[in-house]
C-alpha cells in the first residue's frame, strides 16, 4: 500500500524531517523558542510536555498551518522556509487534531475518500459524466480506502454521517483519513485523548500496525506515558516552548529537568 | 491620455472651480452618511449582544415609521402615536425572541442569520398588508421637527443646509454617545457584551439570555424608529428604504461588526464617498453609480483589511 | 413492504457507488421522467405547462446553480440574479451578432460568459468568508444590475430599455419568439434541464462534490488534504454561475419571451435563496421541492380562496406571498433546517420499514 510520494526516497534511519532553530510568536505569546529536533524514517517520535509547551504549534509548524519567524524546516531533504497546508500534504505529510476535525457533512466513507483526492487525477469533464474513467478511479480507490475501513474495523458506521458517531469512532475515522493519504509522515495530536483504557489499547495497536505494516513514520502528541513509554522509539520533551529533553523512553523518563517541570516522582 | 484627464484630473477641477457645489455635496454625503450610520448602529446592537446579523434591521426602520404615521392617520395625537409606537417596537422585539431566537438559540450564525431574511420578507409582506404600500408623509411638524433650511453664502455661491438634517445629525450623535454610555457604564450594558462574547459562557453566571435578547432587540427598535422619523421626514415613507438599508452591509464592512464608533465613521465615509463619486464621476460613465459604489468600496476594503477599520482581527485556532 | 431492499445486493463497488442503488428509486425516477416527457405536454392544459412548468424547471435549475456554490461548498451567494441576468443578456447579443446560428447553442455558450463572471466576482472568496462574501456578491448584483440598466449596448441602443427574445427555429420549428409553441418551449426547457441536473448529480457524487463539501465542512482541514482552497471555490462560482446563466437565458427566451433589467435584481437572489433553504442546503432534489414550494405558492393563493368563495385582491396575495414565505423560512430553519429533502428522506425512510413503525 506504499506508492511514491513526491520528494526523493529516505532510507530508513535516515532523518525524514529536521526542524532547526524554529521560534514561533503569536503577537507577544512566545510558543516555540529556538526548538531543533528531528524525526528518523519508519520510526515512532513522541513529543510530550505539560500544556502550552507548544506541541500543537510545533505540529502546526511541521504542517504548514504556521510560518515560524525563525528557522527551517527539512522535509525528505528539501529545505522550506514557508510552506502550505497543501504542500505538506503533496509532500507527504498527514495529519490529526486534537479536536477532530472531520467533515461533519460527510459520511465516514466518504470523510475517508477525501483522503484520497490528491491521488484522483480524472479531470472536470470526466467528473462530469461520470461513468467511465471517473468511475473506474472512483473504484480503484473505493478499493484502497476499504482496505483501511477493514484495517480498522469501522464496516459497520461506513454509511452514519459523523457527527452521529461516537467520539472514539471519530477519531479512528480521522485516522483513516490520514492513512488513505498514503502519507511519509504521520502527524498525530492526542490520539488517545477522551478515551477509555479498552479505546486505548485498540488505538495503540493500530498505530503501531501503521508503523510496522505501512512502514509510516510517525510524530504523535501523548500525555499518557504509559502509551508514550510503549510505543514510541524516541521521545522529544517540550516545556514553555523550549526543548528539555530528547532521547530514548528510558533516558527521557529519568531525566532531571523532565522529571521537575513534568513527570514529577513519587511520594 | 484624454480619458486619463477625465478621470484624474477634471473631476478636481470641477471641485475647485465651484467650491460652494463642492461643500453641498459634502454635505449631502455627511447626511446620507449619517442615516446609514444610524442603521448601521441598530446592526451593531444586536450583533454585539447575540451574535445575529439581523437583516431584518431595514424593515424594522421602515415598520417603525409607518406605525407612527398609520396610528396618527387613524386620529391618534402624534406624541401618543410615539408612545405607541414605542410599545409596538417592544412588542415586536418580544415576539421575535420568543417565535425566532429562542428556538434557534445554539445554531450556527449563518442559520439565524437566515431567519433574519424570514423575518424581512415577513414583515414586509405585513407591513404592506397593514398599512398600504404608497408613500406616506412623516409627521414632522406634529413632533416638533425643524423645518426649512439655513442658506450660508460661500465663496461665491451658498450652500443650503436643511434643518432636519441638522437636526438629524444632532440626534444621532445623542443616540450614540447615550448608546455608548450604556454599554461601558451600565451593568445590563456589560450583561450584553458578555452574551455578545458567549452564549453559554453568559448563562453560566446567571444571565438570563431571553431578557438580554429583548432588551437589545427593543434598543434597536428604538434606534429604527429614530432613523425611521428622520429618514422618513426627508423622504416620506415608503418600502423603497428597506432597500437602501441594504446599504448599511458595506458600512459595517468598513467599520467593523462589533464597533459603535466604527459604524459611524464608516456610515460617513461611505455617505460621502457615494456622493462625490456619483457627483464628479458618475457622469463620466452614465449615471446611478450610486447604486453600487458602496458596495465595491467595500469589497476593497474587505480585500486588504477583512476584519474592517474597528474590527478585531480574528485568529483562528487549530 | 414496498419500498424494501432485502434480495438486492451489491456486487460491486461501482453498483453501490451508484446515484439510484435501489432499484425502486430507479423506477421512481423513470416514471416522474416518463410523466414529464410524456404525460404533461400531452395532457396537459396551456396553463400547466406554460405558467407553471416551464417557470417551475427555470427556477430549479437555478436553485441548483445556488445550491452548488452555498448548499454544498458553503459560499452564501446574494448574486444569483445577476448571474442570471448575465446569462440573458449574452444570449440576446450573440443572437443579436450570429441569427443564423441555433438558439439552443447561444443557451449554452452564455452560461459560460455566466460562469467566467460568476468566476471573476468569486476571486474574493479566497480571503473573505461567511456573511463578508454575502456582501462581495452583493456588489455583483447591483454592478450588472446597474450595466443593464445603464449601458445602452446590453439592450441594443433601444429606447425602452427591454430586450425581447427574437423567433428562432430548430429543426425549422420556432422555439422562441411569438410563433413558437408551449410544449416546444416545454421540451426546449425539459432538455436542459434533465441534462444539466444529471451532469450536476454526477459532479456532486465524486470527488469535486466532496472537495466542495470538505471546503463547506471545514476549510482548514481541506487544505490539510491537499485540496487547493482558490482552484476549488472558484470552480464553484464557475459552475453555479454556468447553471444561473443558462437558466436566465431560458427565462427571457423560452418563458418570458422579453425582459427588463429590473428582473435580474435582488429580490430574485433572495427568491432562489428561498428556495434552496426551504428545499434543502446541500441537496438537488431539494432544488426542485423548494422551487415547487416558493413557486406555486402564490398560484395556489390566487386561485384557491376564489373557489372557496372568498375574494382576494391581487395585491392581497404579493402581500400574504411574502408573509407565508418568510414565516416559512423561520419555520423550516427552527424544525428542519436540511429542508425539505431532508422530511424526504425520512419519509422514504418510514416507507423502507413500512407497515411496520420501526
Amino acid at each position: 500500500m506504499r506508492a511514491p510520494t513526491s520528494g526523493p526516497e529516505v532510507a530508513a534511519g535516515d532523518v525524514l524531517l529536521a526542524v532547526e532553530n524554529v521560534s514561533l510568536s503569536f503577537g507577544g505569546v512566545k510558543a516555540i523558542s529556538d526548538v531543533s529536533l528531528d524525526i528518523r524514517r519508519g520510526e515512532i517520535r513522541a513529543i510530550i510536555g505539560p500544556n502550552g509547551a507548544g506541541k500543537t504549534s510545533m505540529l502546526n509548524v511541521i504542517n504548514g498551518f504556521y510560518t515560524p519567524q525563525r528557522g527551517r524546516i527539512t522535509f525528505k531533504g528539501q529545505t522550506r522556509s514557508k510552506m502550505r497546508p497543501h504542500d505538506a500534504a503533496e509532500g507527504g505529510i498527514a495529519r490529526t487534531f486534537q479536536n477532530v476535525a472531520l467533515f461533519r457533512g460527510m459520511t465516514a466513507l466518504d470523510n475517508i475518500m477525501t483522503g484520497r483526492t490528491l491521488k484522483m487525477h480524472r479531470g472536470f469533464v470526466w467528473q462530469l459524466l461520470r461513468y467511465g474513467p471517473a468511475m473506474a478511479e472512483e473504484v480503484e480507490h473505493r478499493q484502497k480506502v476499504e482496505e483501511i475501513i477493514d484495517f480498522l474495523k469501522i464496516q459497520d458506521i461506513r454509511r452514519i454521517p459523523v457527527g452521529r458517531l461516537a467520539y472514539g469512532l471519530q477519531k479512528r475515522v480521522e485516522l483513516g483519513r490520514a492513512l488513505a493519504m498514503e502519507p511519509d509522515l504521520l502527524l498525530l495530536d492526542e490520539p488517545m485523548a477522551g478515551m477509555n483504557l479498552e479505546e486505548k489499547e485498540d488505538m495503540s495497536r493500530y498505530i503501531l500496525d501503521v508503523n510496522d505494516h505501512f512502514g509510516t513514520t510517525i510524530a504523535l502528541i501523548e500525555h499518557d506515558m504509559g502509551v508514550v513509554m510503549d510505543l514510541s522509539d524516541r521521545v522529544v520533551v517540550l516545556d514553555h516552548g523550549i526543548k528539555i529533553a530528547d532521547g530514548t523512553p528510558a533516558e527521557v523518563k529519568n531525566d532531571r529537568a523532565v522529571i521537575d517541570a513534568y513527570l514529577g516522582v513519587a511520594h | 491620455m484624454d480619458l486619463l484627464y477625465k478621470i484624474f484630473i477634471d473631476p478636481f477641477i470641477q471641485m475647485g472651480a465651484a467650491p460652494d457645489l463642492l461643500v453641498q455635496t459634502l454635505w449631502e454625503g455627511l447626511v446620507a452618511g449619517v442615516l446609514y450610520s444610524l442603521i448601521a448602529l441598530g446592526f451593531v446592537l444586536i450583533f454585539k449582544a447575540s451574535g445575529v446579523f439581523n437583516f431584518a434591521q431595514g424593515i424594522m426602520v421602515v415598520f417603525a415609521a409607518l406605525t407612527l404615521v398609520g396610528l396618527h392617520e387613524h386620529g391618534v395625537p402624534a406624541y401618543v402615536a410615539l408612545a405607541l409606537t414605542i410599545a409596538v417596537m417592544f412588542v415586536l422585539a418580544f415576539a421575535v425572541e420568543r417565535v425566532m431566537l429562542r428556538p434557534l438559540v445554539n445554531q450556527p450564525d449563518i442559520i439565524l442569520f437566515m431567519a433574519t431574511f424570514g423575518l424581512t420578507y415577513f414583515l414586509i409582506g405585513f407591513g404592506e398588508l397593514i398599512f398600504g404600500g404608497e408613500i406616506k408623509v412623516m409627521i414632522s411638524d406634529q413632533l416638533g421637527l425643524p423645518k426649512g433650511a439655513f442658506d450660508i453664502k460661500f465663496a461665491g455661491g451658498f450652500v443650503s443646509l436643511q434643518k432636519i438634517d441638522i437636526a438629524a445629525a444632532v440626534i444621532a450623535s445623542l443616540m450614540v454617545a447615550a448608546l455608548a454610555i450604556f454599554f461601558q457604564k451600565t451593568r445590563i450594558g456589560r450583561a450584553l457584551r458578555a452574551v455578545a462574547d458567549s452564549h453559554r459562557a453568559a448563562l453560566s453566571v446567571g444571565i438570563s439570555l431571553e431578557q438580554i435578547w429583548v432588551i437589545v432587540w427593543f434598543a434597536a427598535g428604538l434606534v429604527a424608529l429614530t432613523t425611521g422619523i428622520m429618514w422618513g421626514a426627508r423622504s416620506g415613507v415608503s418600502f423603497a428604504l428597506s432597500i437602501i438599508a441594504l446599504k448599511a452591509l458595506p458600512v459595517l464592512i468598513l467599520g467593523g461588526f462589533t464597533s459603535i464608533p466604527g459604524a459611524i465613521v464608516g456610515g460617513l465615509i461611505i455617505g460621502i464617498g457615494e456622493k462625490i463619486g456619483e457627483f464628479y464621476w458618475g457622469p463620466l460613465v452614465g449615471s446611478g453609480v450610486e447604486s453600487w459604489l458602496a458596495y465595491v468600496i467595500a469589497l476593497i476594503f474587505l480585500l486588504f483589511r477583512p476584519q474592517g477599520l474597528f474590527g478585531e482581527k480574528l485568529i483562528e485556532r487549530i | 413492504m414496498l419500498y424494501r431492499e432485502t434480495g438486492q445486493y451489491k456486487t460491486s463497488y461501482a453498483a453501490d457507488m451508484a446515484v439510484f442503488p435501489i432499484v425502486q428509486d430507479r423506477v421512481g425516477i423513470a416514471v416522474i421522467l416518463f410523466i414529464a416527457a410524456v404525460i404533461i405536454p400531452y395532457f396537459g392544459g396551456s396553463f400547466l405547462i406554460e405558467a407553471v412548468m416551464i417557470p417551475f424547471m427555470i427556477f430549479a435549475l437555478a436553485a441548483i446553480g445556488l445550491n452548488l456554490l452555498t448548499g454544498y461548498t458553503g459560499l452564501l451567494s446574494l448574486g444569483t440574479g445577476a448571474f442570471m441576468g448575465v446569462g440573458a443578456y449574452a444570449c440576446y447579443k450573440l443572437t443579436t451578432y450570429f441569427p443564423g446560428v441555433n438558439i439552443i447553442i447561444w443557451i449554452f455558450v452564455s452560461g459560460f460568459f455566466a460562469a467566467a463572471v460568476g468566476a471573476v466576482f468569486g476571486l474574493p472568496s479566497l480571503r473573505i468568508k461567511g456573511f463578508y462574501l454575502a456582501v462581495a456578491t452583493l456588489a455583483a448584483q447591483f454592478f450588472l444590475s446597474w450595466l443593464f440598466l445603464r449601458q445602452p449596448w446590453f439592450y441594443n441602443y433601444n429606447t425602452s430599455g427591454a430586450i425581447e427574445a427574437p423567433t428562432r427555429t430548430l429543426f425549422g420549428v420556432a422555439v422562441t419568439g411569438a410563433t413558437s409553441t408551449g410544449v416546444t418551449r416545454y421540451y426546449v426547457v425539459l432538455g436542459f434541464v434533465v441534462v444539466m441536473t444529471w451532469l450536476a448529480s454526477n459532479l456532486v457524487h465524486g470527488r469535486i462534490g466532496r472537495s466542495w463539501m470538505a471546503v463547506r465542512d471545514m476549510d482548514l482541514a481541506a487544505e490539510l488534504i491537499g485540496i487547493r482552497l482558490l482552484p476549488t471555490k472558484l470552480l464553484a462560482f464557475a459552475v453555479s454561475s454556468f447553471y444561473c446563466g443558462v437558466a436566465g437565458a431560458l427565462m427571457v427566451f423560452i418563458w418570458y419571451g422579453s425582459a427588463e433589467p429590473l428582473v435580474f435584481d435582488v429580490d430574485l437572489s433572495f427568491f432562489i435563496l428561498f428556495m434552496i433553504i426551504i428545499g434543502g442546503l446541500g441537496s438537488l432534489v431539494g432544488c426542485f421541492f423548494g422551487a415547487a414550494l416558493i413557486f406555486i405558492l402564490p398560484i395556489a393563493l390566487r386561485y384557491i380562496p376564489p373557489h372557496f368563495g372568498l375574494p382576494i385582491q391581487p395585491a392581497t396575495v404579493d402581500h400574504l406571498q411574502y408573509m407565508i414565505i418568510g414565516a416559512l423560512i423561520i419555520v423550516f430553519l427552527i424544525i428542519e433546517p436540511a429542508g425539505l429533502a431532508r422530511l424526504w428522506q425520512i419519509g422514504k425512510q418510514k416507507l423502507r420499514v413500512w407497515p411496520f413503525p420501526y
